[in-house]
């Protein structure tokens, strides 16, 4: 059988992000049961040269910051379920806010390919985009597509999969913040590191324990707390974890 | 110069420029406008109000948002001559 | 080394305080900014604005759709325009698929002649079962395969979040969030889907507001019990054209004192058991976008349809049955359903109704697409469902067991005002984890329904209208 593969797409509201999922998989979608909790989080499926995958709509939001019950579904399922790729959806015509969202899902995870949607529009309003200094700039595939007209998907699919070969590696930026932050982040990364041993990310949990996301905290908890199915960084550790409590 | 105006930006009237300088506003509401981009330093546009008189739209981030009353007039800001 | 589970757990609550005493109030804030002066930089980088980069195209709609004149009037003519267009153009297929189903019927009835079945099973099989399924079919599926991709072209134009715009002010008055506009128009589908809808409200109060009250616009498996109505016996007299502009009008009626009641009960409820202020507004406006009809369409109308058909099957079919079983079983000299009816009845003309609406909506908890079925089935006491096509001998029926426009407009008002259906209850239980707020969505509604219903027939009495 051959091994299914898993995508996220995220990005704010109105950017086309469930045009791009219907268009990439057609009628073959189900509204799903995740982790435990009934919510209409949309799942589709699409195979693209004998590879297949699982890709999910993740609920549009404008931060991942667990401001709201949707940010926080986004932001459990890129950091506990880990999908292989997260692809984030930007408006082109207004890159600067979606821009936002792309660098927080970058803090999160590394295998990411930024989607700048609705080119058409942006061309009809004289908005050139040079994506090249974008993919430079951000150390992730950046691809220029318009769902609506069915451009870039090509290419968006050829990415996808040469990310799975290992054949595209990416490097994503970080931001740095300032020095006082730093060296709080730095202090507590380094024992962030120390629980999770790679199945989190420090320097993301640093920064979400600074700004008191006991919600983060409880659902690490939630999950640890021996729910095999839940899952906990993957399977491996979850029997590690489930034999000892 | 140096005469920039300070009103809040339920003050605006429609086509006003106003560069942020201060949210008076705490907690989850502050996050939400944060992340919207009423971030102090950026220029809001007064784009509408609604027929009733609130909401008014204002471009932020070359997005379109409608604030209430009781958020815009928390956020403060300098007038921008356009 | 294993990572031992609970020493791990006190270590990350460790962090947590250590964190705590870190972190400074502004942190927050210039992180924030400084995510933003990063998106700044990484935006002047890579993107040349030739023109204003603004949209003109967007802005110039909004002028008229959000107008101080006319974005009232709009609004209003959208909505009549989208009831009229499933009235008028669900006529035609309604009775189309009742023919197809009726004509089958013919042979299914042969073949089990040929089988050689025993009545009661034909009885459970074909005049529970299958004309249960075929009635909720033929009634409901033309109207929500007109309703949903057309409310679907107006979402995915861009038009709903200018309605949220428009109304704010009216819902701030009472308390909730204008955004709830948005979970009502989509209750008019389906309120089980509006109630998960509702999650677009991020503040919680202003949510259960939303959750609590949607009940009161009309979902889709009510249509056909108000549509039926309307046209019967509120523009009964009147011709063809003007007949269905004379239901519409009603409908628009009584969807506009559904609205009535969401505000007043939101209302109450904010002065009461969900005080606070109001937190979290803010709504973005989108781009208008011409949407892909033919893609929007399609999408929509398989989507739906497949729900209807599916929820025909589970929910209609057992009701069928159940129903033609308590028409069917005997205790003493009558049945159980004639029991159920003459218990129900002294409360039943209270109301202006009688025992077997009432036990038509009880049987109907499940689905709301059943309660008219049910009440014929319950008047010809065959225990089976009439055939559809007999629109008009379905008059005479509710005629002959005394129904006035009293009793009509009554059935109507409970049916908006009445409790939610079971699927929905499941949903609001879902969604808010409490019983106390789903037994309250099913107790506001219920009072509600009881209390106006005996007012109207009441006053109906007192004004000797009938």
């Amino acid at each position: 059988m051959i091994e299914q593969h898993t995508i996220a797409l995220a990005g704010n509201p109105n950017t086309g992000k469930s045009t791009l999922f219907n268009l990439l998989t057609g009628l073959k979608q189900h509204t799903g049961n995740w982790a435990g909790k009934t919510v209409d989080m949309k799942a589709g499926y699409f195979s693209h040269k004998d590879r297949k995958y699982e890709i999910v709509d993740l609920p549009g939001t404008y931060s991942l910051y667990s401001n709201s019950a949707d940010e926080e579904l986004a932001r459990n399922y890129i950091i506990f379920e880990k999908p292989e790729i997260t692809i984030v959806v930007l408006d082109a015509t207004s890159l600067e806010r979606n821009m936002n969202l792309a660098l927080q899902v970058l803090e999160m995870t590394g295998r990411v390919i930024v989607v700048m949607n609705l080119m058409d529009e942006a061309d009809k309003r004289g908005i050139l985009i040079n994506e090249k200094i974008l993919m430079r700039r951000l150390g992730v595939p950046v691809i220029k597509i318009s769902s609506r007209n069915r451009t870039g998907v090509d290419m968006l699919l050829d990415t996808i999969d040469r990310m799975i070969t290992g054949e595209i590696s990416t490097e994503p930026v970080t931001v740095v913040y300032d020095e006082e932050t730093e060296k709080k982040i730095i202090l507590l990364e380094e024992k962030a590191e120390n629980i999770f041993q790679g199945r989190l990310p420090a320097r993301w949990v640093a920064l979400r324990l600074l700004d008191g996301d006991q919600r983060l905290i409880e659902e690490i908890e939630k999950r640890f707390a021996g729910r095999l199915e839940d899952g906990f960084a993957g399977r491996a550790s979850v029997s590690t974890i489930g034999r000892s409590v | 110069m140096g005469m920039a105006k300070t009103i809040s930006l339920a003050d605006g009237e429609k086509g006003d420029r106003i560069r942020i300088s201060k949210l008076h506003i705490e907690g989850v509401m502050r996050r939400r406008l944060l992340d919207l981009g009423f971030v102090p330093g950026r220029i809001v546009e007064v784009l509408r109000k609604s027929p009733l008189g609130d909401p008014i739209a204002f471009r932020v981030s070359q997005t379109c948002i409608a604030l209430r009353k009781e958020e815009s007039g928390q956020i403060e800001g300098e007038l921008v001559d356009s | 080394m294993a990572l031992q589970g609970e020493q791990a757990s006190q270590r990350l609550e460790d962090l947590f305080k250590e964190a705590g005493h870190l972190s400074t109030p502004g942190l927050r804030d210039h992180v924030v900014e400084q995510l933003y002066k990063k998106s700044s930089e990484l935006t002047a980088a890579g993107v040349t604005y030739t023109k204003s980069g603004h949209d003109e195209h967007s802005e110039k709609l909004d002028r008229i759709f959000t107008s101080p004149v006319f974005g009232f009037p709009i609004m209003l003519a959208l909505l009549g325009a989208v009831f009229y267009l499933t009235i008028a153009g669900a006529n035609v297929p309604s009775a189309m698929l009742a023919d197809f189903f009726s004509w089958l019927e013919g042979y299914i009835a042969v073949g089990f002649e040929k089988a050689g079945s025993p009545d009661w099973l034909y009885g459970v099989l074909v005049l529970g079962f299958y004309r249960g399924t075929s009635w909720v079919v033929s009634v409901m599926l033309p109207p929500m395969a007109i309703f949903f991709p057309v409310f679907a072209l107006l979402e995915n134009y861009g038009y709903l979040p200018r309605v949220a715009f428009n109304m704010d002010r009216l819902f701030k008055v009472v308390g909730a969030h204008g955004k709830q506009s948005l979970t009502m128009a989509m209750g008019f589908g389906c309120n089980a889907a509006a109630i998960m809808s509702t999650r677009i409200i991020e503040s919680p109060r202003e949510r259960m507001l939303a959750i609590l009250t949607n009940n009161f616009v009309p979902c889709n498996g009510r249509w056909g019990t108000l549509i039926v109505l309307a046209s019967l016996f509120m523009a009964g007299s009147l011709a063809g054209g003007t007949q269905l502009l004379a239901a519409t009008g009603v409908i628009v009626g009584l969807v506009l004192f559904g609205i009535f009641v969401t505000f007043f009960v939101s209302w109450l409820l904010s002065k009461t058991l969900l005080k606070g202020v109001p937190t979290h507004y803010t709504l973005e406006l989108p781009p208008y976008r011409k949407p892909k009809v033919f893609d929007v369409v399609i999408r929509s109308s398989i989507n739906q349809t497949l729900a209807v058909l599916s929820r025909a099957v589970k929910i209609a079919a057992p009701a069928g049955v159940l129903t033609w079983i308590l028409a069917n079983v005997t205790v003493g000299d009558t049945s159980i359903l004639l029991h159920i009816v003459q218990f129900l009845d002294p409360m039943g003309q209270m109301l202006g109704l009688d025992g077997y609406i009432l036990m038509a909506f009880l049987l109907g908890l499940p689905a709301n697409e059943v309660v008219l079925p049910i009440l014929l089935m319950g008047y010809l006491s065959t225990g089976a469902m009439v055939d559809v096509d007999g629109i008009g001998g379905l008059k005479q029926i509710l005629l002959d067991h005394g129904w006035t426009w009293v009793t009509a407009l009554n059935m109507m008002l409970f049916s908006l005002l009445h409790y939610p259906c079971g699927t929905t209850m499941v949903n609001i239980y879902q969604e808010t984890k409490s019983v106390k707020w789903t037994f309250l969505s099913f107790l506001i509604p219920t009072v509600i329904a009881i209390f106006v219903t005996f007012i109207v027939a009441k006053a109906a009495v007192f004004f000797q209208l009938i």
